[in-house]
């Protein structure tokens, strides 16, 4: 028997060395990996769905989860937990897990996980007059104007790409903005809480503490970094390794992690709830089969094989614990922040809306729009996309209501 | 059966199937889009058909009022209409060189022009980007020479088109170019001998022998190259996404990202036949104006 599984991108050459382990476990079975890039991944998924050609299983980033249960593509797996020994959701990172949960049933079981976090430049934050990075936005801005006022010309605090959703999004959340309003009917960003988020993100770009610049604005940003461009950036796991990689000797050593810093200190300094899951596609035969794998995948000893192979952060705390990732000097950062993540609104037209943001975000970094016109327009635009849901919904609950009544009825 | 009625009966016989071809691969697709544009067809429809709904003309309608709609409408003229002209007439220009008696290693010439034709795209706007690249990039080095720029080249919404429009320019007038060689070798010698006879100069050869000798190619280029440029697609998928603040989103872009990345087909195949209209308006329009030079 064969199971199909396709992997995303470089985490599909780790996978298929942990396949082979699992084959020898299970003499008969052939586990076939797909490799897919990241940037096709999505509508390759959608089109196999559309032309019934779906793998067995697949890898899925957790903020698509909501997406492909509202086409009806993913098996929920909450009869497969209930039996196992080795899927407990005890074991995994609250916040994480919850993000694939939808409506209260299990679609996902998460494999690495991912959130975003501070790499900064320990020499130029210690020049600044820090020994630490601080933990409230206030004590945040001070430690940029400092890094700022001793900078030279062209030389920043912070690199915040201006074509990415996730910093005012990760801002916001700090604010304790819910995003959507209403169950996911409505967009929620010109209230207050995201308003305030959106000011202070939009003020390090006013005050000079960021460039105005997206990631095609920079070419070589691990060169930029250790130029001292920026002292800054806020990014994921997988730079670790890159930075290691790339930075030059005598960089390093000079650079650290940092949880993110909130409104009113540390608590309040969440983060992404990101990182990729496990899937069953309802299409599959051989569902018993896939899950028997993910078991295998799950398993403490073989996440930690693949963090080794590929650098991914394991999403079960106890393989943390075991590797000592947990006081890893890099690594730490992410152990703290990864206890203070939350999920996007799970609704599948998320990574539309985010597309809004980034629209309205560069409107206002880029062509001097308002704020408050810049959050407006945002929730009108979000509001339309959000148009068949609410239909959807309306639909659903008055057909609820109809089969109530006539129940009661009879 | 008489000869002729035979005779046109196998000539239906023979053209059968590439009709057939055409209407099931393209007629029966154009037909199932068109009747998808009155629908809400998106991501919850493909989980259950009875999740679309019959709009009518409303997709249509919220198109033209979405201000993206308009500003990619913008953009693709903005294209068509500055880089289209430019790309014939340096194609104009690169096919007189090449082919001027003066010039040798014609051959090599013609290739090396027509080279970035034939070049992956994706490859060339990797090598584009550090061109205009705005801190290390040779163009903006260059600039400073006659101590201009910096320009941003690609993150700025002023600049951005502008460049995007050099790069097409370069990557397809070698097309143009041997398609003018050709119409400019066929242009009768006893032509520009007559013309010297009668005392013509260079100038006047080119303005009253050459270019009215290759008024067909013009319109087969002109027309080809328009089509192609109001297609505008590839070039700022790879280089700028169609930011900065939209600057470089055209028509397909626009099509690509609600039907593809979003998944609402209704949108997508509405905005496909409004580019319809538009191609088909402009071609009526250069087939108009040719017949009545002509």
């Amino acid at each position: 028997m064969t199971i199909r599984f396709w992997a995303l991108g470089a985490e599909a050459d780790a996978v298929r060395t942990l396949a082979r382990d699992f084959e020898h476990l299970h003499p008969g079975v052939t586990v076939e990996v797909q490799q897919i890039p990241w940037t096709a991944a999505h509508e390759k998924l959608i089109t196999a769905y559309v032309g019934d050609a779906m793998p067995d299983m697949a890898q899925l980033g957790n903020t698509w989860v909501p997406e492909f249960v509202a086409i009806g593509a993913l098996t929920p797996l909450d009869s497969f937990t209930t039996h196992s020994t080795v899927v407990d959701s005890a074991a995994y990172f609250p916040g994480i897990w919850a993000t694939n949960e939808i409506h209260g049933v299990l679609y996902a079981v998460p494999w690495y996980v991912d959130t975003r976090l501070l790499f900064y430049r320990k020499d130029i934050l210690a020049r600044a007059g820090y020994d630490s990075m601080p933990g409230t936005w206030e004590g945040w801005r001070r430690a940029m104007e400092a890094i700022r006022s001793r900078a030279g010309p062209r030389q920043y605090a912070i690199f915040l790409p201006t074509n990415e959703w996730n910093q005012p999004v990760i801002f916001g959340m700090q604010e304790g903005s819910p995003l959507l309003a209403d169950d996911g009917r409505y967009g929620a960003f010109s209230d207050s809480s995201f308003r305030r988020a959106f000011t202070f993100y939009l003020d390090l770009y006013r005050s000079g503490l960021a460039p105005v610049a997206g990631y095609n604005d920079v070419a070589n940003i691990y060169q930029e970094f250790t130029r001292g461009t920026y002292a800054m950036w806020i990014t994921g796991p997988w730079n670790i390794g890159e930075f290691k990689r790339r930075l030059p000797d005598s960089m390093q050593g000079k650079w650290a992690t940092a949880p993110l810093p909130g409104p009113t200190g540390d608590s309040s300094g969440v983060s992404l709830a990101g990182g990729s899951s496990f899937v069953i596609f309802r299409t599959s035969p051989h569902q018993a089969l896939a899950w028997s794998f993910i078991e295998f995948l799950s398993q403490p000893a073989q996440q930690l094989k693949f963090y080794q192979l590929s650098g991914d952060l394991p999403s079960r705390e106890d393989a943390w614990h075991a590797s000592g990732l947990e006081t890893d000097v890099y690594a730490h950062a992410f152990w703290v922040q990864l206890h203070r993540v939350r999920a996007t609104p799970k609704v599948p037209e998320w990574e539309d809306i985010t597309s809004k943001v980034i629209d309205q975000s560069e409107a206002a970094i880029r062509g001097g729009v308002p704020v408050s016109r810049a959050l407006a327009t945002l929730d009108r635009d979000v509001n339309v996309i959000l148009d068949k849901r609410r239909w959807l919904m309306a639909r659903d609950s008055s057909r609820l209501a109809d089969s109530a009544r006539s129940a009661a009825a009879q | 059966m008489t000869f002729e009625a035979e005779r046109s009966r196998a000539a239906r016989l023979f053209i059968l199937p590439a009709v057939a071809l055409i209407a099931l691969f393209f007629l029966l697709p154009v037909l199932a889009a068109f009747l998808l544009s009155f629908t809400d067809f998106d991501i919850y429809a493909i989980g259950n058909l009875a999740n679309a709904r019959i709009v009518g003309l409303h997709n249509y309608t919220a198109l033209f009022a979405n201000p993206v709609f308009w500003t990619a409408v913008k953009n693709t003229f903005y294209f068509a209409l500055v880089g289209g002209p430019l790309t014939v007439i340096v194609s104009l220009g690169a096919a007189l060189l090449v082919n001027a008696r003066a010039v040798r290693f014609k051959g090599l010439f013609r290739t090396i022009y027509f080279v970035p034709f034939v070049t992956t795209l994706v490859a060339v706007a990797i090598v584009w980007r550090y061109l205009y690249h705005p801190q290390y990039g040779l163009l903006n080095y260059m600039l400073g020479w006659f101590g201009l720029g910096p320009v941003d080249w690609l993150g700025d919404p002023r600049w951005a088109m502008p460049a995007i429009i050099l790069l097409a320019v370069w990557k397809n007038f070698g097309y143009n170019m041997l398609i003018f060689i050709a119409g400019l070798q066929s242009v009768p010698e006893e032509l520009y001998e007559a013309a010297r006879i009668d005392g013509a100069g260079a100038v006047r050869q080119f303005r009253n022998v050459t270019l009215p000798m290759l008024a067909p190619t013009f319109f087969f280029v002109g027309v080809v190259t328009m089509i192609g440029y109001f297609q505008l697609f590839a070039e700022p998928y790879v280089m700028t996404q169609g930011g900065p603040l939209k600057a470089t989103t055209s028509l397909v872009l626009f099509m690509y990202t609600e039907g593809f990345r979003w998944w609402r087909m209704g949108n997508a195949a509405a905005i496909a036949f409004v580019l319809l209209l538009i191609i088909l308006a402009w071609t009526l329009v250069q087939l108009r104006l040719e017949r009545r030079r002509a």
